[in-house]
């Protein structure tokens, strides 16, 4: 039995297991259709709402461009975002109307765009506080509350995994058409270069009248994708 | 709503390989060049994530060995190579057990063939293997596939780059902050120092953290090896003082 106190804080906790590639064929595994495989009854994919989800139904389309300027076309992504009123729906659950949840993958032919469909997500605060449910107090002159108590701009988090990466790399696709909730934003106004916060702003196109949302991502170089660490 | 208290231990980037590891060379286009953003104070985005209870699955979706056959009527239809139980826990950094977080696995056969369409290699495919599975920790956080062990195979890197043999592997843990993708190799397999893709890790103990362990007590007489993978997510956090 080791003596308490005599090792370093550091040596009394594990380490976290290392990453490595998700690798080009990632699809078996987790985009099985995309692989050329047959399903399983269940699967975790793209269709983020049923159309009796409450909210704005939208479709986002994008592409991931690598240093060179060409398509990456094995690039796999997750999705976790708000439901409509901006609250997160942790129970994945297929049956549901909506799942904050959702994979897609990059296609290997054509323009190799990934698509989700969903509703646009609500505004979340801070500490993801239901403003309908939860109280907001009157510590206003509290800084810590306060900054709990501020709203995101609606926002959806994005993680992305392919060959050549070697951890994955987190982003958030934010709303063209929110530039009042973009600009109170506290995480986006974290981002020191105004002109990077334009990295994470998705497009609005309509498209046979429906709503339909672009955002290219660049992982490296000019207009390169703003990535996060938390 | 969200315990606002939460938070994880940071997670130590120059312990995971760097995005840009000019050995593994399709990571030199695809890696950014800018700084990530770091967020002193993850919010609510970060501090949630996906539960899987909900999802369910199929009764072979954790056997390879019986999810792909062809022609079980026959009792026939197994796939061909080295039997093997891979099985573990999951924890945090504090040793507490993740339950019910969902843990997925995808690998090559024992040819070192993978049922992709992209993946054109001399070996053959297996009729009776596929190469996926998943499933959820229990409460204690095990997890347990039934599988082959799955052959190493050449790849186009440096001249004559190998594959060490390896599963790849999912686990999503409590929150996004903790999603991890790593791959288990094989304990003593030789190809694994070669690999310019484990030698993306700077450092050998970090290696270490991706060895399956040869575990001879939970092997089958007359049956199957079994290798031992743990995996260890992300630590979570209490902060038990008012940040003023």
């Amino acid at each position: 039995m080791k003596q308490p106190n005599s090792q370093p804080a550091s040596e009394l906790m594990l380490r976290e297991t290392a990453s490595q590639t998700a690798g080009p064929y990632v699809h078996i595994g987790l985009a099985l259709a995309a692989a050329g495989n047959p399903i399983r009854d269940e699967e975790i994919w793209n269709e983020m709402a049923r159309p009796e989800a409450e909210g704005e139904h939208i479709e986002i389309v994008g592409t991931v461009i690598d240093g060179n300027g060409d398509l990456v076309r094995d690039a796999f992504l997750e999705a976790w975002q708000a439901d409509s009123k901006g609250v997160y729906q942790r129970e994945y659950d297929l049956e549901k109307p909506f799942n904050s949840f959702g994979r897609t993958a990059t296609t290997f032919e054509h323009g190799s765009e990934w698509t989700l469909r969903t509703v646009k997500p609500g505004r979340v605060r801070v500490d993801g506080i239901d403003e309908a449910h939860g109280a907001i107090d009157d510590k206003e002159n509290d800084l810590a509350s306060a900054r709990s108590a501020l709203l995101m701009a609606p926002h959806i988090n994005l993680s992305l995994f392919a060959r050549g990466i070697n951890i994955h790399l987190q982003t958030r696709l934010y709303f063209e058409d929110e530039a009042e909730a973009n600009a109170e934003c506290p995480v986006l106004s974290r981002i020191e270069s105004p002109a990077r916060r334009q990295t994470l702003i998705a497009r609005r196109e309509e498209v046979d009248g429906k709503v339909r949302y672009r955002f290219d991502i660049r992982l490296q170089g000019e207009g390169e994708t703003v990535f996060f660490d938390f | 709503m969200q315990d606002e208290s939460k938070r994880f231990v940071e997670r130590d980037r120059n312990w995971h390989p760097p995005a840009y590891a000019p050995g593994y060379k399709t990571s030199v286009a695809r890696s950014p060049r800018q700084a990530l953003v770091s967020m002193q104070h993850a919010t609510a985005s970060e501090l949630t994530g996906p539960a899987f209870r909900g999802l369910r699955m199929g009764p072979h979706d954790n056997d390879l060995l019986l999810n792909f056959r062809q022609d079980p009527s026959q009792g026939q239809g197994l796939p061909v190579g080295e039997r093997i139980i891979m099985f573990g826990r999951v924890v945090d950094q504090f040793g507490k057990p993740v339950p019910h977080t969902l843990v997925e696995m995808w690998q090559a056969n024992a040819g070192g063939r993978y049922r992709h369409r992209n993946d054109n290699y001399l070996a053959p495919l297996d009729p009776n293997f596929g190469g996926v599975g998943r499933c959820l920790t229990d409460e204690a956080g095990w997890y347990r596939f039934r599988t082959i062990k799955p052959g190493p195979y050449p790849w186009p890197n440096d001249v004559n780059s190998w594959r060490p043999s390896h599963i790849h592997v999912s686990v999503m843990g409590p929150a996004i902050s903790t999603r991890l993708i790593t791959q288990m190799y094989f304990e003593g397999d030789p190809l694994i120092p070669l690999c310019p893709i484990v030698n993306t890790l700077k450092d050998p103990d970090a290696v270490e953290t991706m060895v399956g362990r040869l575990d001879m007590a939970r092997s089958r007489p007359m049956d199957c090896l079994a290798y031992r993978f743990d995996l260890v997510v992300r630590g979570e956090l209490q902060t038990y003082f008012e940040n003023q």
